[in-house]
């Protein structure tokens, strides 16, 4: 079976259906948009903040405010390229015209992933040029140190989660089920972890808070974090490697 | 063709296909049947390796599915014609399936205009009725122009017209000289369509002959006979004088007499004999149904209980007895066609020891 062939009608599954451009628009608008509001609002607010905070202000990690919001989209379009199969049964036909299931697995999530991190590298360098016009004076440049890391990293964060999204579905089946455990957990749980002192530790090895790690340019006072930017969204992408050979191995023994 | 050796799947301590063997031949369209949860379309997805079974194995042309080299070429299947996704066209839909395997586009609007779909081909699935739906499961199962057809109850929800196009398709894909293989529930549809048959209860194989064969071996013809109401005890008379010259004899529910083993000339001499004037004489042909439900009688799964409306009557204020409509299977084993005059039936499995039986 020529990968070639399920890429082409995996493409043509992805953008023959609406749930995509829905999903996908809406992870830009939000992430673009709230950005921006933040963006503005810390410019106007920068003279009330204390001198501790106005050492650590971080332009470009404050005008991608909006993707902790953004990337629960991208947790809905990861769930739903996967879960679509299911919910609807075209499952059976997919994988009886490929029994090859490794090979239908990974160029599903292959082209949902590229067509993902197109949109978020639009979506990232959008919000960030957006949210540095905005802050005016207290701006950062693309080319100040570390900042286009951030840029080119914050839309690797994005794409990472909506692929550790499509092995969790993958592992799932049911799309209800799938988005009932992603988004009270990325939403909630991740941040309530890494809010209380006693769990801290523990909460920034979970994918979103090591991955976030890299939209960092100004590091916090007394940072003792163990890893750096990069060391943060390899901790991610482990754990989408995790999902993904945990989605895979279901998918093959399973029956369909 | 497909070849099915010892094949078992267990579900936990479900036995869903118990020891299945059977050829489905290239050139016939071969029938499915079995009651609601036999373990048909189990089988069916074994045989295009969607579920793996747990003992045994299914081949198409000798070679397991999942090594049948370009698959989607070889075999083509509808097993659930609800499987699209709504939101995505009829075209697309296909268009997804051929690109899958290789093949082009302009094969998706052939088999669209074969099912009859090109109107509706940009339309979202979502509007489609059941039948529209059956035929684009059917035009999938078409794209690749396989040798081997599988269809899971490809009838269902089609109109006459969609029915009779069906049959027709089935046949002339068999006069191709392919493999067809079709279950369905529909007894009478099966009888015009199919020539061979493979007949399942509880996943065990029952039966497995021509369509001719399985009526003469499951149920016989038989003679219907009505004596004036106008002389009573004439009835009970013919009833005892038929049984004595050796015919099986069982009344109906309308007063008339179900007369099988003796030909129509036999039975009025009889008559005659016996000074007993009859009103009907007639003969009635065993139909694939009643062979059907003679043979799976001990095997469905799902078995309907009298409504009896409890609560919803008030005490002492029902109407009129119903009329006592007799159940298939209770208190009258033959209310099915008789058995076969010849008592050597195939050896249909004695379900009664089946492990998979309910405590019922």
């Amino acid at each position: 079976m020529a990968v070639t062939q399920v890429v082409r009608s995996e493409w043509t599954k992805i953008r023959s259906v609406q749930s995509t451009v829905w999903t996908l628009g809406l992870a830009a608008v939000v992430t673009i948009g709230l950005g921006a509001l933040i963006s503005a609002l810390s410019k106007s607010e920068y003279e009330n903040l204390s001198p501790r905070d106005q050492l650590t202000f971080d332009p470009t990690f404050i005008s991608f405010a909006g993707l902790s919001l953004g990337q629960l989209a991208m947790v809905v379009f990861g769930v739903l390229v996967v879960s679509n199969e299911y919910s609807t049964g075209m499952i059976r036909m997919s994988l009886a015209a490929v029994p090859q299931r490794g090979t239908f697995f990974f160029s599903k999530v292959a082209v949902a992933t590229v067509l993902a991190l197109l949109v978020s590298l639009v979506t990232t360098f959008a919000t960030f040029f957006l949210g540095q016009a905005l802050l005016g004076n207290l701006s950062a440049s693309i080319g100040d140190p570390g900042v286009l890391r951030a840029v080119i990293g914050a839309a690797l964060y994005m794409t990472l989660m909506a692929v550790f999204s499509m092995g969790v579905a993958a592992m799932l089946r049911s799309p209800m089920l799938s988005l009932g455990i992603l988004v009270p957990f990325f939403f909630l749980v991740s941040s309530i972890l890494g809010a209380v002192s006693a769990t801290e530790k523990i909460g920034r090895f979970l994918p979103d808070q090591a991955g976030s790690k890299i939209m960092q340019v100004v590091a916090p006072l007394n940072d003792d974090t163990p890893y750096g930017p990069w060391g943060g969204l390899g901790i991610m992408a482990l754990w989408v490697i995790a999902s993904l050979a945990l989605g895979y191995a279901l998918l093959r023994h399973r029956d369909a | 063709m497909i070849e099915a050796t010892g094949l078992t799947k267990r579900y936990g301590a479900k036995t869903a296909v118990h020891d299945l063997s059977f050829q489905v031949r290239p050139g016939t369209v071969t029938g499915f049947l079995g009651p609601n949860g036999s373990g048909k379309s189990t089988t069916m997805r074994m045989i295009v390796g969607l579920d793996e079974p747990t003992s045994g194995h299914v081949t198409i042309g000798g070679l397991p599915y999942r090594r049948v080299p370009n698959a989607p070429r070889q075999v083509g299947a509808l097993l659930d014609a609800k499987a699209v996704h709504g939101g995505r066209s009829a075209r697309n839909h296909l268009l997804c399936l051929a690109q899958l395997s290789g093949i082009p586009a302009r094969r998706v609007d052939e088999v669209l205009g074969v099912v009859g779909l090109q109107d509706v081909a940009r339309h979202r699935s979502k509007g489609f009725s059941l039948g529209m739906g059956q035929r684009l499961g059917i035009a999938a199962a078409l794209l690749g122009d396989p040798q081997v057809l599988l269809f899971d109850e490809p009838v269902n929800g089609l109109d006459p017209e969609g029915i009779l196009w069906v049959r027709t398709l089935m046949k002339s894909l068999a006069a191709e000289g392919r493999t067809v293989f079709v279950s369905s529930h529909l007894m009478s549809e099966m009888a015009l369509t199919a020539e061979h048959l493979i007949v399942i209860g509880r996943g065990r194989l029952m039966a497995d002959m021509s369509v001719r064969e399985f009526i003469a071996a499951n149920a016989a013809g038989f003679a219907r006979v009505r004596v004036p109401d106008t002389e009573p005890g004439s009835r009970e008379k013919l009833a005892a004088a038929l049984a004595e010259e050796g015919g099986q004899v069982l009344p109906e529910p309308d007063g008339a007499l179900r007369v099988a083993g003796l030909p129509l000339p036999r039975i009025s001499d009889v008559a005659h004999t016996a000074g007993v004037r009859l009103w009907e004489l007639s003969p009635h042909q065993a139909s694939l149904e009643e062979a059907y439900m003679r043979l799976t009688q001990g095997a469905v799964d799902y078995r309907s209980t009298d409504d009896r409306r409890a609560g919803l009557h008030e005490e002492g204020a029902q109407g009129p007895e119903p009329f006592p409509v007799p159940q298939p299977g209770a208190d009258q084993p033959g209310w099915y066609a008789p058995p076969p005059p010849r008592q050597e039936r195939p050896a249909a499995p004695d379900l009664s020891k089946s492990d998979t039986e309910d405590p019922r």
